[in-house]
């Protein structure tokens, strides 16, 4: 590359999130609003990093209740019986009806900790600095952003089973609290998505861009 | 306002740092909010675990880690853990986690079992495991002393709670017994059996009742226990009689008692007290041994139809019963008799004659009636019981006119003088009878057959084309003839009365 990447951070330029208008930043020290949309116009999120630590940590705390204790409780003349999301899909697994304990495998266990997880290593790349795989990166970014909202489905099954099966003498459903938990964890991880600024991905590799055109020269 | 400088040249100006603000983000409060959830759940968890208590099985049969639950009067306490076997591999030793109201009643004596569905005749039990799987059952102790591991109970306790006392049957056969049959008093279900063992002896078997309190009330030393699984039906003239209790004891069999209105009324049993268990309800009040007097009747004849337990009746009323029967042969003379040994009990017969003297003197007393009885001509004999089954009595009864005994007082039981029975000599008679009969039979038979001849001649006598009616056709023909003939003569006569002298005159 010959010329460094040009970002509008370094060329003190604001960019609109919302209408990717340019616009030169307000002086003074209120941050100012795009001219064409009104959006409140920053050159990163604020404090982006440390708000996404935040959430993980939320996330990876209400993570350990969100498994360990039963998500939904099942009343029945036989007794109640409560199950967590790891002895559903236990239950669910049988000759048949594997694809569906897969599903809730998936969406329940794997991809809320995937995310977490994925998300951490950005993080940590971020702060670090590191600049290989950055398209990877953003890919990462990209999948977390738009697969964790999907981990909600089990939350929505259980609301729905809960409301629906209420045969009162025969059988009845209740939710437990380990789904106000995992909830609580597909809900931090989104707004840790959300507060993470993909674009910090980039600024090292711009910087270190500049430097070593600045040696180059 | 002097100038700095030049007054304090030496003295340095101050510095200007930037202040570095220790900005921590608002957002840090949610994971602090989330740990702190983290913590409460944690710790409400924690604390809401009661003690771990460990129980040993016999068998495992039904039970399973973290699903099978300990119930208390159908309230959750708690839930197994693991079940592993124990180190000797004889019994299975299962952990399980008490709810931490528990952790009170887990005392040396609280008691732990198996609840199965069981089903023993009409009695079922538990069957609501039927569907949420076998749970284990507990009965709360009343010790004080806290314990941690128990040792299950095969079968569950019965009593429960419930106030009432144990008794103990004794009874040579099970019969349709069974642990949970229940025990009836005036068909009312009073108790249940609890358990059986065989007596260390082997002869008979131990049954463990429960009678529940009122009824526990009733059982005294008078109170009798039976069997009540049958049906009892007798014929009597007034018709069919048919005594049972309840349907379910029929089906499952059960054990009943009553206690007799005897005055007075004994105060009841303390619990442990063994009572005997009766085949039925005749048997039950029949006293138990007629122990007071035995007497042996020796009988030269045939005693088929009598049977031990037969009726001695006295003037046709039932006084006491047959003991036993057994032949004997006497050595010196080769001569078989029949010794049957009956026993009189006036308590429960109401032998009111030999109920006078009680004590010292009643030996004498009742030596003195027997004696004077015989004297009178009081013998033994059998007697027909039963047209219909020829089962035979003892019978008693007076008979001046018979050779005077002497009783041997020395032999116990005394030996009663017997008549032969009147039943045997009828039937001698009856057999001559019989033989005279057949021989008249002959007779009459050679006299019918005559008498068939007679009506058979006398028959071809009469017959239309035998000779004799021929021949007395003719002799009524001629008789007519001569008739006739009469009649004409005495006609001439009366117109010619002259004839009779000068004859018949020439017309």
């Amino acid at each position: 590359m010959s010329t460094s990447t040009p970002t509008a951070m370094k060329e003190g330029l604001q960019c609109c999130e919302a209408c990717g208008l340019l616009s030169h930043p307000a002086s003074g020290a209120e941050e100012g609003r795009c001219p064409r949309c009104d959006e409140e116009l920053v050159f990163r999120k604020k404090d982006s990093l440390q708000r996404t630590i935040a959430y993980l940590v939320a996330a990876s705390i209400c993570y350990i209740p969100a498994n360990f204790l039963p998500v939904m409780t099942t009343i029945t003349s036989a007794g109640r019986e409560s199950d967590t999301i790891m002895q559903g899909v236990v239950l669910l697994w049988s000759p048949t009806g594997w694809p569906l304990s897969l599903i809730v495998l998936f969406a329940s266990i794997m991809i809320p900790s995937a995310k977490i997880a994925g998300l951490l290593y950005l993080v940590i790349s971020v702060k670090r600095g590191s600049i290989r795989n950055n398209i990877q990166k953003n890919r990462l970014y990209r999948m977390i952003d738009i697969i964790g909202r999907w981990s909600m489905v089990d939350v929505f099954v259980d609301t729905f089973t809960v409301a629906l099966i209420q045969l009162q003498p025969l059988m009845s459903v209740e939710p437990g609290p380990g789904l106000l938990f995992f909830a609580a964890v597909v809900v931090f991880t989104m707004m840790a998505v959300d507060s993470f600024d993909p674009r910090l991905i980039w600024d090292s590799a711009s910087s270190t861009e500049t430097e070593k055109e600045v040696q180059h020269a | 306002m002097p100038d700095k400088d030049k007054s304090f040249p030496k003295v340095p100006s101050s510095k200007v740092v930037v202040k570095k603000r220790m900005r921590i983000p608002l957002v840090w409060i949610i994971p602090f909010v989330a740990a702190i959830a983290g913590v409460w759940v944690a710790v409400t968890h924690i604390l809401s675990k009661g003690p771990e208590i460990t129980i040993v099985f016999l068998s495992a049969d039904g039970l399973e880690a973290n699903k099978t639950k300990i119930n208390y009067n159908g309230l959750n306490m708690g839930v197994l853990k693991t079940i592993s076997l124990s180190e000797d591999r004889k019994s299975i030793i299962a952990t399980a986690q008490m709810s931490p109201d528990a952790a009170e009643i887990l005392v040396k004596d609280t008691k732990f079992w198996i609840v199965r569905p069981r089903i023993s005749g009409l009695n079922v039990s538990g069957l609501s495991t039927l569907i949420s799987g076998n749970y284990i059952g507990m009965q709360l102790g009343r010790s004080e002393e806290k314990e941690f591991s128990f040792v299950a109970l095969e079968t569950p306790p019965l009593t429960g709670d419930v106030p009432g006392r144990v008794f103990t049957l004794k009874t040579p056969a099970l019969g349709s017994l069974d642990v949970g049959v229940p025990v009836f008093f005036r068909q009312l279900q009073a108790g249940q059996v609890l358990s059986y063992e065989l007596d260390k002896g082997g002869e008979f078997l131990n049954v463990k009742i429960f009678v529940q309190s009122p009824y526990d009330g009733y059982v005294n030393a008078d109170t009798r226990f039976w069997q009540a699984s049958g049906i009892d039906v007798s014929l009597t003239a007034s018709g069919i009689h048919v005594k049972t209790e309840s349907m379910m004891s029929i089906l499952a069999g059960g054990v009943a008692f009553e206690t007799p209105d005897n005055d007075p009324i004994l105060p009841p049993s303390a619990a442990e007290t063994t009572f005997e268990l009766f085949g039925d309800r005749t048997e039950a009040f029949k006293p138990p041994v007629c122990e007071p007097y035995d007497y042996l009747l020796v009988f030269k004849q045939s005693v088929r139809g009598l049977n031990v337990g037969a009726p001695v009746q006295f003037y046709g009323i039932t006084i006491g019963e047959v003991t036993s029967i057994s032949t004997e042969l006497d050595v010196k003379t080769l001569e078989g008799s029949v010794h049957v040994t009956i026993c009189l009990d006036p308590k429960r017969y109401g032998v009111k004659f030999m109920d006078v003297a009680e004590g010292k003197d009643a030996k004498d007393f009742h030596r003195k009636i027997i004696e004077t009885l015989v004297s009178r001509g009081m013998r033994a004999e059998l007697d027909m019981a039963n047209l219909l089954t020829g089962s035979l009595l003892v019978s008693l009864g007076f008979y001046p006119d018979a050779p005077a005994v002497v009783l041997d007082w020395s032999q116990d039981p005394l030996q009663l003088p017997t008549v032969l029975d009147k039943l045997a000599s009828l039937e001698d008679s009856v057999e001559i009878l019989v033989k005279n009969m057949n021989q008249t039979v002959v007779g009459a038979r050679s006299t019918i057959s005559n008498a068939d001849k007679l009506l058979d001649s006398a028959n071809q006598l009469i017959e239309p084309n035998s000779v004799m009616s021929s021949e007395l056709n003719n002799m009524l023909k001629q008789g007519s003839g001569a008739a006739r003939a009469l009649r004409v003569l005495a006609d001439y006569l009366e117109r010619h009365p002259e004839a009779l002298i000068r004859g018949k005159t020439g017309e």
